[in-house]
Formats: C-alpha cells, sequence, structure tokens
C-alpha cells in the first residue's frame, strides 16, 4: 500500500521534471525576439483600444511606434500629449505637441430650425438611411438623427438631445478618438482644437445648397452669403460651394464671424461672456470707415502725387 | 398548358390589383415639364439644348455620356427655361431640363397613326440605331438600355428572347393594361427583337392572375404572321419578374452569381419595352410616354386610373389631376409595395421608368415591434437568390465587408421577401441594401484598380 504511493509520487514528480525541461528547452529554443520597449510603451498608453491613432489598438500602437523612425505619424489622441511624452521618452525620440482636440458637431438643424418633410420608418441606422434617400428634412447635408455617433462612442461622450434630436459632445469625456467621424455617413462631425479654455468658433451647419434652398429647409443653415468672409481679417474663413468654413489653426476668436451671420450658423461656445452682437457690429462699422477714409486719404495723396 | 415558376425562395403577397379594369387614360400635359437626365441606368445623359431654345415633342434634349447611357427626348414642345439640379423622388440633387409647354407641335419624321405597321425591317444594324436613337430603356424597373441588351457581346449567342408579363407586383396594373389595349403593338414589338437576336423563341411569360391578357395574346398571336413566339403561363408567384426568376421559370437555367442572362441564352424584355420598340422602329417615336398606376388601399375605386402619361410630369400633378393624396395615405409609393420606394418629394419629376403611385394605409404599411432573430430561417427559405438574409444582416451591423462579399450579398435583388416572411420584423433589407452597395463600391474599386495595374503593365511591356 505505501508502495503504491511512494511509486505514483516518484512517477508524477518525474514525469513533471520531464515535461518542464521540455518546456524549458522549447521556450529557450524558440524564443521571439521582441523589443521590450514595446511592452514598455503600451504601459503608458490609455489602454482603451479605441482606434482613434489609425492601429487596430494600443498594442499595435506601441509596436507601430517602436518600429517607426520618429513620431510624425504617430499619436495618440487619447492621450494627448502627456502620454506622448513619455512615449518619446521611452523611445528617444522627439515628439510634436498637437493642440487638445474635441468633436464638434456641425449641425443645428433641431426640429424647430429645420421641419420634418417626411416621416422615416426604416432601421434606425445613419448609414442605411443615408443609403436610401437623402433624409426626412429639406435638406440633404444634415444631421439624420439616428444615432451611429452615438453608437460608436466607446467613452460615452455623445448623447442624442431628444429635444433637438441632434448629437450633443460632452467635452469632458471626448478623447477626440475620431470614431463618431467615421461613423457619420454625412460626413457631419469634425475634430476640431479645443481652444483656450474650451473656447472656439466653428460653422455649425455643411449644407452647400444655394442660399434660398438651404434657408428654406433649415433657418439656421449656412447660406453662403460670405458677410463672415469679409468680416474676417485673419484670413480664417473661407467659402467653398455656398458653405463657409472657419480655419481653427487661423482663428484668433474675435467672435465678429459670429456677430454678422445672418442665420446665426457660426457658433461660439465656452467663451465667458454672452456675446454683444451690436457692439461687435458696432466695432466692424467703425473698422470699416476708418479703412474707407484711410483708403480715400491714398487715393487722393496718390493724385495729387501723379500731379 | 402547364404553369412554371421559379424554384428557388420567393413569396405569396396577395395581389390586390384593384385597379386592373380601369382603362388607360392619356393625361394631359402641365404647364412645365422637368426632364431629369438620369432616367436611365449607368452615366446621366449630357444636354445639348440651352436655356431659351425652342423644342417640339421628340426633340433630342440630351445626348448618352457613356457606352450605358440613353437619349434623352422632349416630352413637350415650349421653351428651355433652365437646365439646373433639382431633387427626385428620393430627395438626391440630379440635373433636369425643365421646359415651359407651348402648345403640343412635335418634332419631324414622327408616325402619330394608329396603323399597326406588321413588317419587321430586316436591316439589324439600323433597327438597333433605331432603339437607340430613339432612347428605350427597360421598362421593367431597372431601366438598362435596350440596345446595348439586344447587342449581346461576341461570342454569347441568344437562345430565348422572354417577354416579362409577369407583373408580380401587388396592385401595379399597368402591363396588365397594355398587354390587353396594345396587345398587337405588343407581340410586333418583341417579334422585332426576336428578329435582332437572330430569330431565337421567344416567350412571353404572363402569370396566371391574367386571364384575359393571356387570352388576348393567344388571339392576337393568332393573327399576326410571326413564327415561334409563344405564350408561357407562370404560377403567381413574387418575384416572378425578377429577370433571373424569370429565367429559371421559363428555360429551366440558373444564372451563376455575377452573372447575365446571356451567360444561359437568355434575353429578358418588359412588355412596355417590348412597346416602346414597336414605337421607336414602326413609328420612329422616341421613349417620352409610358403608362403608371395610381392606386393604393385606401384610394377609393372610382378615383383608381391607369394614365399614359408623358415624361416629366411632376409626380405631384399627377396626384392632383387624380382627385388628390387621399385621406388614410401614410405612404406614398413609387413602383409597388415590394421593391418600390416612398416617395419623400412629391414634386419630384416622372421619369422613363415610373410606374405607378400607390397611396397605402398605415395598416398596409406599418412595421411591427423588432425582436430578436430566432434563427427560424423563413428569410433563408424566401430569398429567390438563395442567400441568407439573417446572415447577410449580422455581418453588415459588424462591418465584416469580406464575409458579405464570400456570401454573396452583391447577388441581392432587394426584392424583399426576407423582410416580408421575418417574423421578428427585423429590418433585413434595410441593412442588407446599404452592405450591397458599399460592398459593390468595394467591387468596382478594385476591378478599376486591376485594369489600371494591368494597362500598366501592358505598356511597361511596349
Amino acid at each position: 500500500m505505501t508502495g503504491t504511493i511512494i511509486w505514483t509520487i516518484v512517477i508524477l514528480a518525474g514525469l513533471g521534471l520531464l515535461l518542464a525541461l521540455i518546456l524549458f528547452w522549447v521556450a529557450k529554443k524558440f524564443k521571439v525576439e521582441e523589443d521590450p520597449r514595446i511592452d514598455e510603451v503600451e504601459k503608458v498608453m490609455p489602454g482603451a483600444n479605441c482606434g482613434g491613432c489609425g492601429f487596430a489598438g494600443c498594442r499595435a500602437f506601441a509596436d507601430a511606434a517602436v518600429k517607426a523612425p520618429n513620431l510624425d505619424n504617430h499619436y495618440c489622441p487619447v492621450g494627448g500629449n502627456e502620454v506622448m511624452k513619455k512615449v518619446a521618452g521611452i523611445l528617444g525620440y522627439e515628439v510634436k505637441e498637437k493642440a487638445p482636440m474635441v468633436a464638434v458637431v456641425r449641425c443645428n438643424g433641431s426640429c424647430a430650425n429645420r421641419p420634418a418633410t417626411n416621416i422615416y420608418d426604416g432601421a434606425p441606422s445613419c448609414k442605411v438611411k443615408a443609403a436610401l434617400y437623402s433624409g426626412d428634412t429639406g435638406c440633404a447635408y444634415g444631421c439624420l438623427g439616428c444615432g451611429d455617433c452615438v453608437s460608436a462612442c466607446q467613452f460615452g461622450a455623445l448623447t442624442m438631445d431628444v429635444t433637438t434630436g441632434l448629437p450633443v459632445v460632452d467635452e469632458q469625456k471626448c478623447t477626440a478618438c475620431g470614431a463618431c467621424v467615421k461613423a457619420c455617413p454625412k460626413s457631419i462631425i469634425e475634430l476640431r482644437a479645443k481652444g483656450p479654455r474650451g473656447m472656439r468658433l466653428y460653422v455649425s451647419c455643411v449644407n452647400k445648397d444655394k442660399g434660398p434652398v438651404a434657408k428654406k429647409a433649415c433657418s439656421a443653415a449656412c447660406i453662403g452669403c460670405g458677410i463672415c468672409l469679409k468680416t474676417c481679417t485673419k484670413g480664417a474663413i473661407t467659402l467653398e460651394g455656398n458653405l463657409a468654413y472657419i480655419n481653427y489653426e487661423l482663428c484668433k476668436l474675435c467672435r465678429e464671424c459670429e456677430a454678422v451671420c445672418p442665420t446665426g450658423a457660426i457658433h461660439g461656445i465656452n467663451f465667458p461672456k454672452p456675446l454683444d452682437k451690436e457692439a461687435v457690429k458696432a466695432r466692424i462699422a467703425e473698422r470699416n470707415r476708418k479703412a474707407k477714409e484711410a483708403a480715400e486719404a491714398a487715393k487722393a495723396e496718390n493724385k495729387e502725387a501723379q500731379q | 398548358m402547364k404553369n412554371v415558376t421559379f424554384r428557388i425562395g420567393g413569396v405569396h403577397p396577395h395581389d390586390s390589383k384593384l385597379s386592373r379594369d380601369c382603362a388607360i387614360e392619356t393625361l394631359p400635359l402641365p404647364q412645365t415639364v422637368y426632364v431629369s437626365m438620369a432616367q436611365h441606368l449607368g452615366a446621366p445623359a449630357t444636354p445639348v439644348v440651352a436655356v431659351g431654345d425652342k423644342v417640339k415633342v421628340g426633340q433630342v434634349l440630351a445626348e448618352p455620356a457613356g457606352f450605358i447611357s440613353a437619349f434623352v427626348h422632349s416630352p413637350a414642345s415650349g421653351t428651355v427655361k433652365s437646365i439646373a439640379p433639382r431633387a427626385d423622388i428620393a430627395g438626391k440633387m440630379v440635373t433636369h431640363i425643365e421646359i415651359a409647354v407651348e402648345g403640343d407641335e412635335w418634332a419631324e419624321g414622327i408616325d402619330l397613326s394608329d396603323t399597326l405597321v406588321t413588317e419587321i425591317p430586316a436591316d439589324r444594324a439600323a433597327v438597333l440605331e433605331k432603339i437607340k436613337k430613339n432612347g428605350v430603356v427597360g421598362l421593367g424597373g431597372a431601366t438598362f438600355p435596350t440596345h446595348v441588351k439586344l447587342n449581346p457581346a461576341p461570342g454569347s449567342k441568344a437562345e430565348c428572347l422572354i417577354i416579362n408579363g409577369a407583373e408580380c407586383e401587388p396592385y401595379l396594373t399597368s402591363d396588365y393594361r397594355i398587354m390587353l389595349e396594345r396587345t398587337k403593338e405588343i407581340i410586333v414589338g418583341a417579334a422585332i427583337m426576336q428578329s435582332v437576336l437572330g430569330g431565337c423563341p421567344c416567350v412571353l411569360a404572363i402569370e396566371e392572375n391574367k386571364p384575359e391578357a393571356i387570352q388576348a395574346m393567344q388571339k392576337a398571336l393568332g393573327e399576326l404572321p410571326y413564327t415561334n413566339i409563344r405564350v408561357q403561363q407562370l404560377k403567381k408567384r413574387y418575384p416572378q419578374g425578377g429577370e433571373k426568376q424569370l429565367i429559371d421559370a421559363v428555360m429551366r437555367r440558373q444564372v451563376k452569381s455575377g452573372g447575365l442572362p446571356i451567360s444561359v441564352g437568355a434575353v429578358v424584355q418588359n412588355m412596355a419595352t417590348a412597346l416602346a420598340v414597336y414605337e421607336a422602329v414602326q413609328k420612329n417615336k422616341p421613349l417620352i410616354t409610358n403608362t403608371l398606376t395610381v392606386t393604393g388601399d385606401c384610394l377609393p375605386l372610382e378615383k383608381q386610373h391607369n394614365y399614359l402619361f408623358r415624361i416629366g410630369i411632376p409626380l405631384s400633378a399627377i396626384a392632383d389631376y387624380a382627385g388628390g393624396v387621399p385621406e388614410g395615405a401614410a405612404k406614398i409609393i413609387s413602383g409597388g409595395p415590394m421593391m418600390g420606394k416612398a416617395i419623400s418629394n412629391m414634386d419630384a419629376a416622372t421619369v422613363k421608368g415610373s410606374s405607378s403611385i400607390l397611396y397605402l394605409s398605415y395598416d398596409a404599411t406599418k412595421r411591427g415591434e423588432t425582436s430578436a432573430c430566432i434563427r427560424c430561417g423563413r428569410c433563408s427559405d424566401a430569398c429567390p437568390m438563395g442567400l441568407e438574409p439573417f446572415l447577410l444582416n449580422r455581418l453588415t451591423k459588424a462591418g465584416d465587408m469580406e464575409g458579405l462579399e464570400k456570401n454573396a450579398v452583391q447577388d441581392c435583388i432587394e426584392c424583399g421577401c426576407c423582410l416580408y416572411s421575418c417574423p421578428a420584423n427585423i429590418p433585413l433589407l434595410d441593412r442588407i441594401r446599404q452592405s450591397k452597395v458599399q460592398v459593390m463600391g468595394i467591387m468596382r474599386a478594385r476591378a478599376a484598380a486591376a485594369k489600371a495595374a494591368a494597362e500598366a503593365a501592358k505598356a511597361a511591356k511596349q
């Protein structure tokens, strides 16, 4: 009886030892050489695996970043500059700092601004709806309101506003991973610079129809009148296909365009004070008057010089 | 005669042919017509008139902009007011030519008499040219240019011409009415196409729920001098009017995935197309009219109509003429209730392929509450293309384009049988249609890339 127990223990122990040796040998023989920095980089990553960087996940990003000659094409929007500095520290690279970004919904076609012209009863998906027709309002460009962006967001930063039927971005939660931008079939959502203390100006419309058509469909549409373009002294605004666009890299947040926009398509948010439209308009008028005077004076001078 | 039908899938919706006894009436022209440049499958036509030009009925307004494209003719005489983008029935912007109607003056060379011309021209090339020049496209739904279809690529031979009179969609009766009222013209049109295709047998395929049409066709065939044309009675089943389903029903041949009907020796044309071919070849009349049904379950019988309309009349004008939108109409559909598209814009102009204005009540169109898929397999049983709609739906949700292509989403004919048979009310077709567009886009891009690469390799060799 005792013999059986002893033998069992001996055999099992021997077997265990043998297999351990085989495993040890295999692990030595077939070891995959991996850069230890990949693990280090992965450790400092946020671990959201959102794909916002363009790679399949944080590990894939770390792998690519270690192999890359520099970090120009590798940036984790979720971790931002802080994480990228750590990554650069591990890899010994320079990192180009980027301004923090945030997702911006460029449509103000709420139920009040943009009345419905028909009722959609198909599958509740923007992609399906966009493939089918131009949408349940007169605007063929705006938000379809089925919430593909909301379901694409992994961070819970997007919600549908029930009263307006438009998605709302929670700036605290938004990591600018860009999943919503990809999910939106109408390309309404754009990643824009967050701006100092969150202050930013943008055209909240993507309608490229001619003014009267756009206005008929939605009272808050950009009608492509170009007044903002003429007012902007920084050259930050461009007008293409009846639609104004504010370049956030050039914009100095003076809010003049917001004051002159006849339809209220330009939105300024997170500014500490509400916009005093009349004061700003008066300022612009004064500036224009002075410029005109200066131009006339210059003209007169020119004439004198010619004579 | 034995009734035949296709062998895979299919459903039996109630046929509801309410307007079957309404004779075709001619619709008057409104003040303005809007002629779309995208009335056919393929590249939109290029306008050849300018704003301010005076045009006559039947005059060419636009020329084809590619191999698969078609001529567009003026449906009215008057002045060209504008050439500008205008919303079509789905709200998509398409270039339209706006014509202010003045009188009804026809272009020269068009025979407006009613006499039946039974003699078939022998010159094949001239007939094809006439069909092309008169802008004839397939009126069964896809509006594929007819001259392209009647001119199969070298190496393929037509063994059977099928004239599609299935009209398997519920409610629609326009094909039925022309089969009754324009019987002989249709047969002459079929005979013309038969001779163009080299004299292959021709089958007039009609569903059994239209016995009057079958009788009329048989009687007319006896009176006309053509041989090798016969009527084939079909069992009532949806989607029998689908090209591939009809080929299976009549010829017992299956078109392979991605293949064209001509690969099994078949050419399918609609009854209305046969009529258009007759008018184009024998009367030199371009395709500027078609027949349209105004019907619906919430429309009283006396307000139901079959109209001969000029292409370009806005849908709203037709609806007004027919007595306005009836009370209780929850959905207005262009086409049949199974495959048709809901009209989001009643101001849209009619096109060559317009076949109906269908008013459906809330009860007839409402979608039940969606619940989970229970894998009953009814959608797979119903699919006439032998696909697995529940799987395609899942793959679409997951965004698996490769999987979708492997499971042949591109073969979907969008007949809606899956959606019709789903007990869980899952919007199968909605999603499949979306992924089909995406997958076909990917396939086209790949084909274009392969072509470019082949050309580059060829250039490098030289």
